[in-house]
């Protein structure tokens, strides 16, 4: 997945210039009609972030949902294709089924593990296809290929624990219509889905009193508190065994087949292609479940998935902590760092345009302060589903953007507002014009509220920046994403504790970069 | 002899109310012009509208027998020194930039622009090794020298003056008064200030022109103020501040 907007965005800066045109209507009148960018400001930022983006072959990409098993198998078909000489790299935990498809629709990724019901259910949305072969006639539409089947049904079932199934006599899922005092916490995925949560209540005619949405990690932590009483899980997963949990008999056959197998895009190179069906048939439910109880118990999916290799002679290659550290840290200083960079170039004008007041200075004020309001999840959501971003860096570059432009534009503008009314009229007095005005005497005097700005956005960036491994961006939120599905606060803390690091860096260095750019007159 | 600011029937209003009437006024070459009344009488107005802060509502203001234009405003704003109350300098600057910013700006040779600077510190008496410090590093009256410094820079053929010395103390406004009537002598400067002291007036006024309510009461000399008195307001005016000399 090459970056490939990188090399546009530089061009667009040098074709950046101001132009005047806009200054002939009020030169009696002490205002700055023109936008001139502060270079001060952008070069020496350009200059720290360009070392950093080099990295970027051609690999494969996998993408794995958000949750252990696709993780795992990632990590499998990563280390297959990687076997066979073919460059792949994982994507990790980029999202539900809706992100992956798009994900893989657009190019964004070339393969994911995903299971016959989601595809029958959820992606072609006709359950008549269930057969292999209209399924796969159907997908090809998509220019999407599909394996055969790994080996092993993963379908949902609804769990709870063992005690307490024993206690009020619940075996099978009928047996819940006699509890309707039970709490259930229920996936947002399967509180949506057309084989989820209403469909099934529907069949069962299951009327409880309190259903309630949780992620599924956090969910098996609240079943075992005894905050919730049943939740959905997936047949082969590890935690079921290992939290005492019983699955609930699916005795009206409610649950279609979730038979794994890996969709592909058909333009794929046939020895990638055949390189990934290796995998069909080799992965029975009892081996699924260790791999899964493994990378749990591990906290390590690629350990896990090594261990599918076992048998083959190939020793196992695991990427050392610090080198992870490394990839996470370089990977979020790039997103916070053109994000901020973009906040800059475009915020500082807006926000010289905005000091003017009047209409214009308030929707722009007004407009970033809005984006400001949606929440960050909110505003990636959103991203998402347009054509120019998808699940990519891109996306999360744009929100963090979009974020970053509120404190730049605020700040600029009232740094500006707030220079004394004999400043201006002696500037214009002078006889300087209008952009010589803003670039020798009013952008300088601003210049220490400008720099306010941009630190405020840059320390923002670097902790929401986190939130771009939600969609497979990468960063130091990777590790506290898969720490937070696997409840493992040892991993979260790797992913936690450099952001914190790093956002106390940041600080410190535009402290340093106060020094060198505000003016010595402005500091005594 | 041609006036070197002519005003003909210039008028201003804030919104609803009229800062300055119709009026006229000219000011010739080499003399020193005074602007009196109390405040809010228009006589700041007045000063800003020959600089183009304001622009007028009505009237023709002419520069040197040419009428001040949108298109030629900043190049005559060049021909004219302005030195407001407190001194308006730049913070970012030292007082050297501040006084060079524009010569540095319309491209004058840096030679001619130190051998200019020396002969300004000279004229203002204001030691050439302060030049180096910010604003903030000079005191009151050093910063009201360099701000007058930066007005004479490039030789205005007009100096304006928006109570210059309204925010020193007494012994300072003292010196400066005095070092300032040197400068305007020496020069052959002419020079529009605007004060609300008559005794300033009286010092500085070659010709004084009385404000009153946006609009010109009397022109003349301090003895033609004192001794023919246009109106009541002319008495109370000059009265009022004799007898807070006198009490």
């Amino acid at each position: 997945m090459t970056f490939s907007f990188r090399r546009r965005f530089w061009v667009g800066r040098d074709s950046a210039e101001p132009s005047n045109k806009s200054c002939r209507g009020s030169r009696w009148l002490p205002r700055d009609d023109s936008v001139v960018p502060y270079r001060s400001f952008a070069l020496p930022i350009v200059f720290l972030f360009a070392a950093i983006l080099s990295l970027n072959a051609d690999p494969v990409v996998i993408g794995s949902k958000k949750f252990t098993e696709s993780y795992v198998l990632g990590e499998i078909a990563k280390r297959t294709l990687s076997d066979s000489g073919i460059p792949a790299e994982h994507r990790e935990g980029m999202g539900g089924t809706i992100i992956l498809w798009q994900a893989l629709r657009t190019q964004q990724i070339d393969a994911y593990p995903e299971y016959t019901g989601t595809i029958a259910e959820e992606i072609l949305k006709d359950r008549s296809s269930t057969s292999a072969e209209t399924m796969r006639t159907a997908l090809a539409k998509f220019g999407v290929g599909m394996t055969k089947p790994l080996g092993f049904n993963n379908t949902y079932a609804l769990v709870m624990r063992r005690e307490e199934a024993q206690k009020l006599n619940v075996r099978t899922i009928s047996d819940l219509k006699r509890h309707p005092e039970l709490q259930l916490g229920l996936t947002h995925e399967f509180l949506d889905r057309q084989d989820g949560w209403r469909p099934l209540a529907g069949r069962y005619q299951l009327n409880p009193q309190n259903v309630i949405g949780i992620d599924h990690a956090l969910g098996y932590a609240a079943l075992k508190k005894g905050s919730i009483d049943v939740k959905d899980a997936y047949s082969t997963d590890a935690k079921i065994a290992e939290n005492h949990l019983v699955a609930l008999e699916d005795d009206l056959k409610f649950f279609p087949r979730y038979d794994a197998v890996f969709l592909f895009r058909l333009s794929l190179p046939t020895s990638t292609i055949a390189a990934l069906r290796k995998l069909e048939g080799t992965l029975d439910e009892t081996r699924m479940i260790r791999l899964n109880a493994k990378a749990e118990r591990t906290k390590n999916y690629a350990r896990a998935a090594s261990s599918y290799f076992e048998n083959s002679a190939t020793s196992t290659i695991t990427e050392s902590f610090t080198h992870k550290l490394v990839r996470w840290t370089l990977r979020h200083l790039e997103l916070a760092g053109f994000s901020l960079l973009l906040s800059v170039i475009v915020g500082v004008p807006l926000g010289i345009l905005a000091s003017r007041g009047g209409a214009v200075g308030q929707v722009i004020l007004g407009g970033t302060g809005v984006v400001q309001t949606i929440p960050s999840l909110a505003l990636l959501a959103l991203l998402v589903p347009l054509p120019f971003f998808g699940i990519s860096a891109r996306t999360a570059i744009a929100a963090l953007f979009l974020y970053g432009l509120l404190p730049i534009v605020r700040n600029t503008a009232s740094g500006l507002q707030d220079i004394a009314q004999p400043i201006r009229d002696s500037a214009i007095a002078l006889g300087l014009k209008p952009v010589a005005r803003l670039r020798k005497v009013y952008l300088p005097i601003a210049s220490r509220s400008i720099l306010a700005g941009i630190k405020t956005s840059a320390v923002i960036n670097v902790g929401t920046a986190t939130l771009a491994a939600l969609i497979g961006a990468g960063g130091l939120g990777e590790p506290i994403l898969s720490g937070l599905n696997l409840n493992d606060h040892a991993t979260i803390l790797q992913g936690a504790i450099p952001a914190a690091l790093l956002a106390l860096l940041v600080q410190w260095l535009f402290d340093l970069l106060d020094r060198i750019l505000i003016p010595k007159g402005l500091r005594l | 002899m041609n006036a070197l600011i002519q005003l003909v029937d210039v008028a201003k209003r804030y919104a609803d109310t009229p800062a300055l009437h119709s009026t006229n006024l000219s000011i010739e070459r080499g003399t020193t012009t005074v602007l009196i009344g109390p405040s809010g009488c228009g006589k700041s107005t007045l000063l800003r509208l020959i600089i183009g802060l304001v622009e007028p509502d009505s009237g023709t203001i002419d520069f040197d027998g040419s009428p001040m234009t949108h298109d030629k405003i900043d190049v005559l704003r060049r021909r004219i020194g302005y030195v407001i109350q407190e001194g308006g300098l730049f913070p970012h600057l030292t007082a050297r930039a501040n006084i060079l910013l524009m010569a540095r700006h319309i491209g004058e040779r840096d030679d001619e622009t130190q051998s200019r600077l020396s002969e300004l510190c000279a004229l203002t008496r204001f030691p050439e090794n302060l030049l180096g410090r910010y604003p903030v590093e000079l005191s009151g009256g050093q910063r009201q020298r360099v701000s007058l410094m930066r007005a004479l820079m490039l030789s205005p053929e007009l100096l304006l003056l928006d109570e210059p010395l309204g925010a020193l103390d007494p012994l300072v406004r003292a010196a400066l008064q005095k070092d300032l009537k040197e400068i305007f002598a020496r020069l052959q400067q002419t020079a529009l200030l605007v004060t609300h002291d008559l005794a300033e007036a009286a010092y500085f006024g070659d010709e004084i022109v009385l404000m009153n309510e946006g609009r010109i009461v009397q022109q003349g000399s301090i003895v033609d103020l004192r001794e023919k008195p246009a109106s009541d307001f002319v008495c109370e005016f000059i009265n009022a501040q004799l007898q807070l000399v006198s009490s």
